[in-house]
């Protein structure tokens, strides 16, 4: 790999350290939680590398509005899958995490309800993208899409749930990192999960953009 | 490519580094009447099977994004060309 590329082999290194890391090094005893406490280093990364991979979406959709290229157009929509692919994976690892803390697979929580209208958000963004066959209106119309929807998702995940009660960590005034995150020995694998899942988000975001990208390129060949 | 060995070097004794203090979970005292924890996995030994087998899938797949990211570089340079 070049030099460009030191933060994929960092990310590399921080995986397989959570990995291990994360099974292995000391956590607290509590009751309910037990050994589960561990999927703070697996669940709650989804969502920082969502939230930082959307928000590099909507960077790139600016950037389009500015200056309409196709290029930018494909980084904010590939940017906008990985985040939903994130969004998902966090979903569903935490609906796993409450059956077996909370008791059920899913319980109407704010934060929960919250966070599934926010995914919903972003699939009518793939919905939408995919009723145009006009390129540019496609691109100019979901830039503007994507910008309104990382507006209203981000409150649904992170200022919604904590007006109200929740049994969620981080919501309804119950604080996200005093109760485990204050342990040094978590933060020791916490941090280094969030960066290394994050980056991984990014990755994944570059290669399917690429992929776009060659194949508009070997397209654009084929016409000229 | 020339100088790739001694960065997968540094990576690995990073690694290493890192994990040195897992090392501590063998001294973590276990008293009675606390929270369940995976204990018995721990005196058996065998967590730590389990903790190479997703060591190794995750290597895996990592190692396949790896490989697809020199692919598609090659693929771009051929397209450019």
């Amino acid at each position: 790999m070049s030099r460009r590329n030191w933060w994929k082999a960092l990310s590399v290194v921080l995986l397989l350290y959570v990995a291990v890391a994360g099974l292995l090094m000391p956590v607290p005893r509590l009751a309910i939680l037990n050994e589960s406490i561990r999927n703070l280093y697996f669940h709650v990364p989804m969502w920082f590398g969502m939230t930082a991979i959307l928000l590099a979406s909507v960077y790139y959709s600016v950037r389009y509005l500015r200056t309409p290229t196709p290029e930018l157009d494909i980084r904010a929509h590939e940017a906008a899958r990985t985040g939903i692919l994130m969004g998902l994976v966090g979903l569903a690892t935490g609906s796993i995490w409450a059956r077996f803390t909370w008791g059920a697979w899913w319980t109407n929580d704010p934060k929960l309800n919250g966070a599934a209208i926010a995914m919903l958000i972003y699939g009518a963004y793939l919905v939408l993208r995919s009723s145009f066959t006009d390129e540019q209106q496609r691109a100019r119309i979901s830039a503007i899409y994507n910008i309104f929807a990382f507006a209203t998702a981000m409150p649904l995940f992170y200022i919604l749930p904590r007006l109200t009660d929740s049994l969620h960590p981080g919501a309804g005034g119950n604080p996200a990192f005093a109760k485990y995150d204050l342990d040094s020995d978590m933060r020791l694998v916490f941090y280094p999960a969030v960066i290394g899942w994050t980056l991984l988000a990014f990755w994944l975001a570059q290669l399917a953009s690429r992929v776009s990208l060659l194949k508009q390129k070997v397209y654009e060949k084929q016409l000229a | 490519m020339k100088n790739s060995l001694p960065k997968l070097r540094t990576g690995l004794l990073l690694l290493v580094a890192l994990l040195l203090p897992a090392l501590r979970i063998a001294a973590q005292a276990t008293a009675p009447n606390e929270p369940e924890m995976a204990d018995t996995l721990r005196q058996n030994g065998k967590i730590y099977v389990v903790v190479a087998v997703i060591a190794v899938v995750l290597a895996g797949l990592l190692f396949f994004l790896i490989s697809l990211d020199r692919k598609l570089s090659r693929l771009e340079k051929e397209v450019r060309e």
